[in-house]
């Protein structure tokens, strides 16, 4: 049951995500990526398996195997796959304020579409 | 030969503490930074030089970061594949930073910086043995490339930086999934143990681990600019000012490098669910990239375009080299990989001295007259374009040759043939159209009616220096082109005017004999090229090396030291 409450997250996140970035503002697409950048770190997180109450540190308490414990390698992992995705999304939001200033366009080509 | 054993470390520690100094120094002390940001890149070539020196017993070295035994800490190995690499993107980036320091450098904020970050990104992707690792690396170029390429700025920059960065972010996604699933099934990061793991894998598993593959492959084919992903590249490359798009050269090689290297060591013929996942899709794709690219070629109407379109062949070239996946032709991409990254950094550096010499017209592919030395940019153009179209005597035709007769044992053997040799046909219509509209057509007479007569005078002058060029090029093979060598150096040094020609007649100077010698030594590169590819396919050598390295016994053994002090405690 978890592990399709799970899946649908992901699912429903990745989806948002990519309708958002294909929709070619600057803004949609920002925020497309910050999504899927959101269901990307689900994902890894959920690599290590889904434990509840279990510590990913070793304790003289239970024996040190998986059994017992939290894989603490993802939580490492989406820990650094988070500040990445944070710093990419500011350098793209900086460029995209910047693309707004100079051609007074939202879109992602600088110009409006000529339709 | 061993010289240190931390060496191996350096190619990622010079350009971190280098471009971190230069953070510092960079906006209040311009010439200071030159100097710093030059010494460092000299200081890499040597150490480059060293590791492939190293390197070249074929012996495996690994280095375990923090001294964590593998697979459990970050490993770096360094075999002939990584040392080639580094070296190449060391001879690259150098003429590049040459030909910034002209006064390019200045156009913005911590240019040396990002550049220094940059190369630290690049050889710590082609050092690193870890999956993950290769990521953060990978990200740390993507991000330096996004201020490198902004250098400048412009609403055009802008534009080609939106969709760049946009598109490498989706596919930083896709591989943080290819990863976290591989981790996912395996449980480890290590390249070297999920080569052994991912073999051991049982048949159940054999969908997850291939869709594992080829999204892993997808990313990197993004980078290396695989058909339906090349999209981004074409605006990127034109609108980088020129040092960056050169620098640029090496990025595509960064993505054929991590597809060798992941499809030797984890998704080869020996890989149990996951064998040969790459085929037949990358060999095929790589077929229509190349069609592609020499379509492009002819439908440019600018020099630029036909610049990229020559890159994207190049990058087709490689793929199809790495998609074939016999030591043959891996051996022949990787010697035609150095020629063509030489070629392609040269080209991007011309390119910008013809836009600065014809002023309004720039590289549209019509007549206009040439402020200056239009023999010298002339007979550059020339070489380049025999390199780029892989025309004997120059090394870019040993490489295509070498690949085809590398390609008469698969199965698809008759497309190779029929689709290289038209791709390479077609380029070299392209090339030789936009030499000859550039440097041959004058334009009308009433544009250029005053100065028409000094042009019509230096006319028959370009001609005949065109046609010895063209006589020595066809006689001229082997030692010869010593002499060829020497008189494109004449050339490249007559090459631009003006306050920054000097640093742009050195550094295409140094690309120009860079290129020479690769046909000069063609024997010697394509005797490592071989012996490389023999060592990417006995995989056991790198696995054997990186899980077999041990931690260094550590000075100070602070367990026993807290032990002994507790026990001094009452």
């Amino acid at each position: 049951m978890m592990a399709l409450m799970i899946a649908i997250a992901i699912g429903a996140l990745t989806a948002g995500g990519l309708y958002l970035m294909l929709r070619a503002r600057t803004f949609d697409l920002v925020l497309g990526l910050t999504l899927l950048s959101y269901a990307v770190n689900l994902f890894i997180f959920f690599m290590g398996r889904a434990k509840i109450a279990a510590a990913p540190i070793v304790s003289g308490k239970a024996a040190p195997s998986l059994a017992n414990y939290a894989d603490p390698l993802p939580q490492a992992l989406v820990l650094t796959a988070i500040v990445i995705s944070f710093a990419m999304t500011a350098v793209l939001l900086v460029i995209a304020l910047r693309s707004h200033a100079v051609t007074e366009s939202d879109h992602v080509d600088g110009q409006e579409p000529r339709s | 030969m061993m010289f240190w054993p931390d060496l191996i470390v350096l190619p990622i520690v010079l350009p971190l503490v280098a471009g971190a100094v230069l953070v510092l120094f960079g906006r209040r002390r311009p010439a200071l930074a030159r100097w710093i940001s030059l010494s460092s890149m000299l200081a890499l070539l040597l150490v480059a030089a060293l590791l492939l020196i190293q390197a070249s017993n074929g012996e495996t070295q690994a280095y375990l970061l923090s001294n964590w035994q593998a697979p459990f800490g970050i490993a770096l190995a360094l075999d002939r594949l990584s040392a080639l690499m580094l070296m190449i993107a060391a001879l690259v980036a150098l003429p590049a930073l040459i030909y910034a320091t002209g006064g390019d450098d200045q156009r913005g904020a911590h240019f040396h910086a990002l550049f220094q970050f940059q190369l630290m990104g690049l050889n710590g992707a082609f050092l690193t043995a870890d999956l993950f690792n290769l990521f953060v690396f990978f990200e740390v170029l993507l991000i330096a490339s996004y201020g490198l390429l902004l250098h400048g700025g412009g609403a055009q920059r802008l534009k080609a930086s939106i969709h760049y960065i946009s598109f490498n972010l989706a596919g930083s996604a896709l591989f943080l999934i290819a990863v976290s699933l591989l981790y996912g099934l395996t449980g480890t990061l290590n390249m070297a143990d999920l080569s052994q793991r991912i073999a051991q894998l049982g048949e159940d598993r054999a969908l997850l681990v291939r869709s594992a593959a080829l999204l892993l492959l997808t990313v990197f084919c993004i980078k290396a600019a695989l058909l339906p992903l090349n999209f981004w590249l074409s605006d990127t490359y034109r609108s980088a000012s020129a040092a960056v798009a050169a620098l640029f050269a090496i990025m595509t090689k960064v993505g054929v490098y991590a597809l060798l290297r992941v499809t030797t060591l984890m998704f080869g013929a020996d890989a149990g669910p996951a064998a040969d996942a790459a085929w037949p899709w990358l060999p095929v794709l790589a077929l229509a990239t190349l069609a592609f690219a020499a379509i492009s070629a002819l439908a440019a109407q600018h020099l630029g375009g036909i610049v990229v379109a020559s890159l994207i062949a190049s990058a087709g070239t490689l793929l199809l080299a790495v998609g074939l996946a016999t030591p043959a032709s891996v051996a022949a991409g990787l010697f035609y990989l150095v020629n063509s990254t030489l070629v392609g950094a040269a080209m991007f550096l011309l390119l910008d001295r013809i836009r600065l010499a014809r002023g309004a017209s720039a590289d549209r592919l019509q007549p206009a007259l040439f402020d200056s030395s239009r023999i010298a940019l002339g007979s550059v153009f020339f070489v380049l374009a025999v390199a780029a179209a892989g025309m004997p005597p120059l090394a870019g035709f040993f490489g295509k040759a070498l690949l085809l007769q590398a390609a008469g044992t698969t199965a698809i053997a008759a497309w190779v043939i029929v689709i290289v040799l038209a791709s390479s046909l077609l380029l070299m219509v392209a090339l030789s159209r936009g030499g000859s509209v550039l440097f041959w057509k004058l334009p009308e007479p009433t544009v250029a009616k005053e100065t028409g007569t000094r042009a019509q005078a230096r006319y028959p002058a370009t001609g005949s220096v065109m046609a010895v060029a063209v006589v020595s090029g066809v006689v001229t093979a082997g030692a010869n082109s010593a002499r060829h060598a020497v008189a494109a150096a004449g050339a490249g040094a007559g090459a631009g005017a003006g306050a920054d020609g000097a640093a742009a007649r050195l550094s295409l100077t140094l690309l120009l004999l860079m290129i020479m010698s690769c046909s000069v030594f063609a024997g010697t590169l394509s005797g490592y090229a071989h012996a490389t590819a023999a060592q990417l396919f006995s995989r056991q050598s790198y696995v054997g090396a990186v899980l077999g390295a041990r931690p260094v016994a550590p000075a100070i053994d602070i367990r026993r030291e807290m032990r002994e002090r507790r026990a001094r405690q009452p």
